[in-house]
């Protein structure tokens, strides 16, 4: 009832539910057992102190993280700390990738890197599961790619195959009449060999792989931070190479992490420090003085990592190949894989070196579809003639600009830096392997499991190129 | 707060299969409700950290034991030869088989003894395996894949055959006939893909699949991708959605497959 008197106090009572409720929260802050202190601390700050750093919070990020606390078996005997850019992976290659994993490869390394990480998602619970929650699904399509090749390119494949099955890999290869008989939906013009993975090949769920990875690691004790890596307190000191010359060795002892939409930023002491960072791992380097001295020392080379933009597009047709469709690689550079059972299938091509997209940004451009991809499509399987375009993304590769070949490995110039990046798509698929060959290399100092010596940093320095022939 | 400060403290790092874990995957095989007795250990388990354990030593055991029982039969191939280690392994499996050019099977009885009448022809080659309910894996295949000759693999029932299992069965793509994977509750439409590799395949049954959503499509597609084979075991109508009764029933078969297909 509002009288004369109460209209004096009705500001004081219209607050009242509020101010009551402020009261309670303030009263239950005040008891034993909750997490208000005086000092307001920012939440999420990392750790002060960590022995392992890992830039980066991608696949390849989260499985060195797992596999350094697997192998080094004592709770706490090792802390490591993963540092991620974004919470929300929204420009993450690994979440935007296709998810392909296969064995098709020229270089016995890489063989070798896929065939490990196949065996071991073909075991993954044995490996990834945590006491009290659901197994890990990766959805896993096991169709196998497919490779084209046309007469010019023919022996290439032929050496290929040779080196697959020596390693271990199980690929068949294909006459074109054969082809057309195993796959009626393709048109076979010009394709002189085709090669189809048998075994362990196929497409899966990158999101699924990592957030498995992610919650082994944590249940071990990992510590995750979202924050920015904006720069490196180093020890420097001079050494001098035997022709002379004069290099400042910058020894990391912190590392700063920077809070997202804040200035406030962590020094992380710390005593190795992984570079992961995908599509980022150039400008992570560039703040420790690589490839900012003068041109011609060893100062003066960058890591040959950026970010290279590439268009995924979803298209529906319904009169389009059925489950046996494989990934299909044609030598144009036009790739497409079956998503989902309803005659939706994702497609994209790999575009010029002179016509590289801007990187600024994940836009789409769906004229390279229109033009570029389209009628080599078309041409390959005849059935896409008609389809239309239902979806799109973009995603960076982080594109090794020199080989195309991922780098593992120290740099002279930074004693406690181990690269882990560059690897122009294939990232994902070699994740398990390339986090158990740097944990091997932090912890035991050398490759136990497989060797990776030609993927090593020198060769950057060296200028030795190892090219894979056939790259998509 | 304090409850997940509860759960993280009941968080430990371990490699074993944990019994909720163990549960829930023989609840999603398709079997009818767990029996009380085991539920009721289960909820003892979420109580109790003994209970926890003896019930991960259990599970850990559990698939030690398949993990022994899919071990490659080196000993016997290398001396006895593929055929004969491939029969021995078979047979210790509790399955059975028949030989290329023999009309008697062999099996174990039910106390899973065998007699060792195999081993005197050594180069005879298998033709028809019955592994119906036994614990193979994609690591036990090792010992089969030089049976070039297998026409008939049942694996009905099968606990542990899972796609990647699928994914090997290439090796037998000259020869495979007919095909059972009923009741195989790991099977997803991922691993029937790799079937394409099975050219000759005649009859393949895939009943009581259940983590296939749509086995009516999934059954359409397969005999679209092996046009030898005749699918059984599914229906072309199972997972359709089922139209209202009050629609008209002219539209009903089109506006059917076409709901169905939308819900992919």
């Amino acid at each position: 009832v509002i009288t004369k008197r109460n209209k004096f106090f009705l500001p004081v009572f219209r607050d009242l539910d509020a101010q009551l409720r402020a009261f309670r929260d303030k009263a239950a802050a005040a008891m034993p057992g909750s997490d208000w202190s005086p000092i307001e601390l920012t939440p999420g700050l990392p750790p002060e102190r960590a022995d392992v750093v890992i830039v980066g919070g991608g696949v390849v990020g989260w499985s060195i993280a797992y596999w350094l606390k697997m192998k080094a078996r004592v709770r706490d005997g090792l802390r490591v700390l993963v540092v991620e850019k974004d919470p929300t992976y929204s420009q993450a290659s690994t979440v935007l990738s296709c998810g392909g994993i296969r064995q098709q490869f020229s270089l016995k390394e890489n063989i070798m890197l896929s065939l490990f990480s196949a065996h071991f998602m073909k075991n993954i619970n044995n490996h990834l599961c945590v006491v009290n929650e659901d197994p890990v699904d990766l959805q896993f399509n096991h169709s196998g790619y497919l490779f084209l090749a046309s007469e010019k390119s023919a022996h290439i494949m032929e050496e290929n195959y040779r080196t697959q099955r020596y390693v271990g890999a199980k690929v068949a290869l294909l006459s074109p009449s054969q082809l057309k008989e195993r796959f009626p939906w393709m048109n076979t013009e010009g394709v002189a060999l085709a090669s189809l993975g048998l075994e362990n090949e196929g497409w899966f769920d990158p999101w699924s792989l990592l957030n498995a990875l992610r919650r082994k690691a944590v249940s071990m004790g990992v510590y995750q931070c979202f924050g920015e890596v904006t720069g490196f307190k180093c020890a420097a000191n001079l050494a001098e190479t035997t022709d002379g010359e004069v290099l400042n060795v910058q020894r990391i002892k912190y590392v700063n992490v920077r809070m997202p939409n804040s200035l406030e930023y962590q020094p992380v002491e710390c005593a190795v420090v992984v570079n992961a960072a995908g599509a980022n791992s150039g400008k992570i380097a560039s703040m420790l003085g690589i490839g900012l001295g003068p041109k011609e020392s060893v100062s003066g080379v960058p890591l040959p990592v950026e970010p290279r933009k590439r268009f995924v597009y979803v298209v529906h047709c319904p009169d389009g190949p059925g489950l046996d469709t494989p990934f299909l690689i044609d030598y144009s550079g036009v790739y497409c894989r079956r998503e989902g059972l309803g005659g939706n299938y994702i497609t994209g091509m790999s575009p010029e070196e002179t016509e590289e997209p801007d990187i600024s940004n994940l836009d789409v451009d769906h004229e390279f579809f229109q033009e570029k991809v389209w009628h080599r499509l078309a041409h390959r399987i005849p059935a896409f003639e008609q389809l239309k375009v239902s979806n799109a993304w973009a995603g960076f590769y982080d594109y090794n600009t020199f080989d195309q070949n991922g780098i593992i490995g120290l740099h002279p110039l930074v004693p406690n830096m181990y690269f882990a990046t560059g690897f122009s798509g294939h990232g994902l698929q070699q994740s398990p392997a390339v986090g158990l060959a740097v944990a091997e290399l932090i912890l035991d100092g050398g490759y136990k499991t497989i060797d990776l010596s030609a993927l090593d940093l020198k060769r950057i320095l060296l200028q030795e190129p190892i090219l894979e022939s056939n790259i998509v | 707060m304090a409850a997940s400060l509860l759960s993280q403290a009941m968080k430990r790092c371990s490699a074993h299969t944990c019994a909720a874990v163990a549960v829930r995957r023989a609840l999603s095989s398709g079997a009818a409700t767990p029996s009380v007795y085991t539920r009721f250990l289960l909820k003892l388990s979420h109580y109790f950290y003994d209970v926890e354990n003896i019930l991960d030593w259990n599970n850990w055991l559990r698939s030690q034991g398949v993990i022994h029982k899919n071990r490659l039969f080196g000993y016997a191939q290398k001396n006895f030869g593929n055929n004969v280690a491939a029969a021995y392994y078979i047979l210790t499996l509790r399955g059975s088989f028949r030989f290329a050019g023999q009309s008697e099977w062999f099996r174990p009885d039910s106390r899973g003894r065998f007699s060792y009448d195999f081993m005197s022809t050594p180069d005879a080659k298998i033709e028809e395996v019955d592994l119906s309910g036994t614990l193979i894996n994609h690591n036990g295949l090792e010992n089969l894949v030089k049976q070039n000759k297998l026409q008939t693999l049942s694996l009905r029932g099968c606990p542990e055959v899972d796609d990647w299992f699928l994914a090997r069965l290439h090796v037998f793509g000259e020869s495979l006939v007919e095909l059972d994977l009923s009741h195989c509750s790991r099977i997803t439409v991922g691993g029937l893909a790799a079937l394409q590799n099975l050219r000759k395949l005649e009859r393949l049954d895939i009943s009581g699949l259940p983590r296939l959503q749509n086995p009516g499509l999934v059954r359409i597609l397969l005999e679209e991708m092996l046009p030898l084979c005749q699918v059984s075991g599914a229906e072309y109508e199972q997972g359709l959605i089922q139209p209202d009764s009050q629609e008209q029933t002219e539209g009903h078969h089109e506006a059917s497959t076409h709901t169905g297909l939308r819900h992919l």
